[in-house]
């Protein structure tokens, strides 16, 4: 993972081994997920989302660029700051702002929200509401793999936050012991709520703990996608040869509050510009551009267009129909209706 | 062996579900175990013995203490094509799987709009009478039954134990079995070969006048031994074994109460706030209301954790003796 190294006329190997469209693609899945955020961020200031979601604005390098390489057939599990890796893996912004709105058309059907967005028929399987709680699902859905006899894999999302729940390590000594195909993903985005890593975490890298589990470890920039995208490739390669699992920590930093409720008293303005000045969209259209990939007028192109996707989307939402009420107890259980009234007086 | 001989066959609980797991194993690919100490060592109540040896390490999977993460796994596969079963060594230790059961399990197809379910089994050894105090004895089946998304059984006999997990195993959904520890060793007539039993159907283990004893699980069996004193007595007994608690089979026991007008609800769990308060509004609430002829009658565990010595561990849980006891009273008007 030495990208340095690898540097051919400045461009990391990684971006010559993919091919340019789908680098081009990255770039514009990135652009998508800040300006899905963003206009989420705008529906919710404007009333017209209600409850809560968690931004990841910031972190789009880490989402896409693991995410990339994935086929239909790979899992991810999710987590509550799940909106870049839900569009990573393939999700339609239209189904996913519906659901943001509460609406029928929602990949929830308006039962889930942010928190638990996800189109299952594309291998997602679950934004996670509870923090280490994609971990061990992540391990039971690449333990299914290794039965089937396929060669997908599963990437498990989640943050510094969760690499001290007790989920963590049994998760991560489940899948060693089983040489799993499962990369772990620990976005450390240096706090988890309100408290940083320093103080949460005794070892000074998430990536140390791999040694715990006989894996390999590797703390990289998580905002940048060439970097996070060498190391995905290691690590999903070495998954589906049957090496087993790899533990990556992409540091990176969330620009905007834990939630909606935050009012940003445990870090600093400096803080938040000093990481805001290392914007991962910036840095990779600066790269492509650099690379020759892709030239200034194809990216306002794509902007446009981005524009266009999102406007559609919000369209598509606010005109869906809301949920019949009546249908409340719809999907608790797979089939035979009558047994969802469970508890509800008749 | 003809089909005369079949059917009288005998097996112990443990040997039922034994048996339902090896079918399982045999007619579906995707089906295997995971737990703590089921493989060679074959279970800590010997239920999964000789499994490991007739179907592999692969399909027997022993796991290391990690109950969180080993029933998170079972849900995972179970989300992907696989049907696990994941054994719990004592119920009990559920509790540090909690977070994967109530949030993960039960609620994954509802907030995810439908687009997957969770076929796994879990099972539970549970209950007390074994010795083993507070922390390996307890009957905690009432907490899972109150989370929409899981189904909950409880068989009381061998017959069951084997039909309700082959059911378990076809159903889609996330289904938690009970089982009763002191009936592992009882015997019971088990047919061969492939067969189910409808979760959330109560079945009529007795059939009586003059009063209704709902009960679960091993309750079933002392509310059986009950009914053979109190005919002794002239007082005719009916005993509903509920089996399942989520869904439970509200109509069952309504159509019993009324008929008999009078109802006690038998169950080891702790009394208050337990399966007996659900049976007892269900009645509350329903025609059966007006039938009755005396208060609804509750026995249930004591208000206090599972203690060591053999007469305080009897006392603590409702006893043969306690159901002819209440029987007794309620017939007489005494309460």
């Amino acid at each position: 993972m030495e990208c340095v190294e690898d540097k051919v006329d400045g461009t990391p190997a990684i971006l010559r081994r993919v091919p340019e469209s789908a680098l081009r693609d990255a770039l514009r899945k990135m652009i998508l997920v800040r300006r899905f955020e963003e206009s989420a961020e705008q529906a919710y200031m404007r009333g017209l989302i209600h409850g809560t979601m968690h931004l990841s604005i910031g972190q789009e390098a880490s989402a896409i660029g693991m995410t990339m390489l994935l086929n239909d057939d790979d899992y991810i599990t999710s987590t509550h700051r799940g909106h870049g890796h839900c569009i990573g893996k393939g999700a339609d912004p239209k189904r996913m702002f519906a659901e943001f709105f509460g609406k029928e058309t929602g990949y929830c059907h308006g039962r889930g929200g942010s928190m638990h967005i996800a189109d299952v028929s594309r291998g997602n399987l679950g934004a996670n509401g509870i923090v280490g709680g994609g971990l061990p699902i992540a391990v039971g859905a690449a333990l299914s793999i290794k039965k089937q006899g396929r060669q997908s894999v599963v990437v498990c999302f989640f943050g510094d936050g969760a690499n001290n729940e007790g989920a963590f390590h049994e998760s991560l000594n489940f899948a060693a012991i089983w040489k799993l195909p499962v990369v772990f993903v620990c976005e450390n985005n240096r706090y988890g709520m309100s408290m940083s890593v320093e103080r949460s975490t005794a070892v000074s890298h998430v990536s140390q703990r791999a040694a715990a589990y006989d894996m390999p470890g590797a703390t990289i920039d998580g905002n940048r996608l060439s970097d996070v995208l060498q190391a995905a490739a290691d690590a999903i390669a070495r998954a589906r040869n049957g090496g087993g699992p790899t533990l990556i920590e992409c540091e990176t930093y969330r620009i905007r509050g834990h939630s909606k409720s935050d009012r940003n008293r445990y870090r600093t303005r400096e803080e938040i510009e000093s990481w805001g000045a290392r914007d991962p969209i910036t840095l990779f259209e600066k790269q492509l551009l650099e690379c020759g990939f892709i030239d200034a007028a194809a990216v306002q192109v794509m902007r446009a267009d981005v524009e266009d996707e999102i406007k559609a989307a919000l369209d598509f939402a606010q005109e869906s129909p809301s949920p019949e009420v009546g249908e409340l107890t719809r999907d608790v259980y797979s089939g035979a209706p009558e047994l969802t009234r469970q508890g509800v007086s008749q | 062996m003809n089909t005369a001989m079949s059917e009288v066959r005998e097996l112990t609980y443990a040997q039922a579900i034994n048996e339902a797991l090896a079918i399982a194993l045999e007619r579906d690919e995707s089906v295997f175990l995971m737990g703590e100490d089921i493989g060679v060592y074959g279970g800590a109540f010997q239920v999964t013995g000789g499994l490991y040896e007739r179907f592999g390490p692969e399909r027997v999977m022993d796991t290391p203490i990690a109950e969180l993460a080993g029933a998170g796994i079972a849900v995972g596969a179970a989300m992907t094509g696989s049907r696990p079963v994941y054994e719990f060594q004592f119920s009990d230790f559920a509790t540090l799987a909690m977070e994967q059961i109530v949030n993960q399990a039960a609620k994954m197809r509802y907030m995810l709009g439908g687009g997957v379910s969770v076929p796994v089994v879990m099972r539970f050894p549970a209950g007390s009478g074994t010795g083993a105090a507070a922390q390996h004895s307890q009957s905690l089946e009432a907490w899972f039954a109150h989370v929409p998304g899981l189904k909950v059984v409880q068989p009381s006999t061998p017959h069951d134990a084997k039909g309700l997990l082959l059911a378990a195993l076809d159903d889609p959904d996330p289904v938690m079995i009970f089982e009763h520890k002191l009936l592992y060793k009882s015997k019971g007539v088990v047919p061969e070969g492939y067969y189910v039993e409808p979760l959330g159907k109560a079945v009529m283990r007795r059939q009586g006048a003059d009063l209704t004893i709902v009960a679960t699980s091993i309750m079933s069996v002392r509310a059986l031994e009950a009914a053979e004193t109190l005919a002794h007595d002239g007082i005719d007994a009916e005993v509903l074994d509920l089996r399942s608690i989520r869904p439970i089979d509200r109509q069952a026991i309504i159509d019993s109460v009324q008929k008999t007008s009078r109802l006690i609800c038998v169950y080891e769990g702790v009394q208050q706030l337990g399966i007996g308060s659900e049976i007892a509004a269900i009645v509350s609430e329903s025609e059966a209301f007006d039938a009755l002829d005396a208060p609804i009658v509750r026995l249930g565990g004591a208000d206090c954790p599972l203690p060591y010595n053999p007469q305080l561990e009897r006392a603590a849980v409702p006893q043969v003796a306690d159901i002819v006891d209440a029987a007794r009273r309620l017939v007489g008007g005494r309460i």
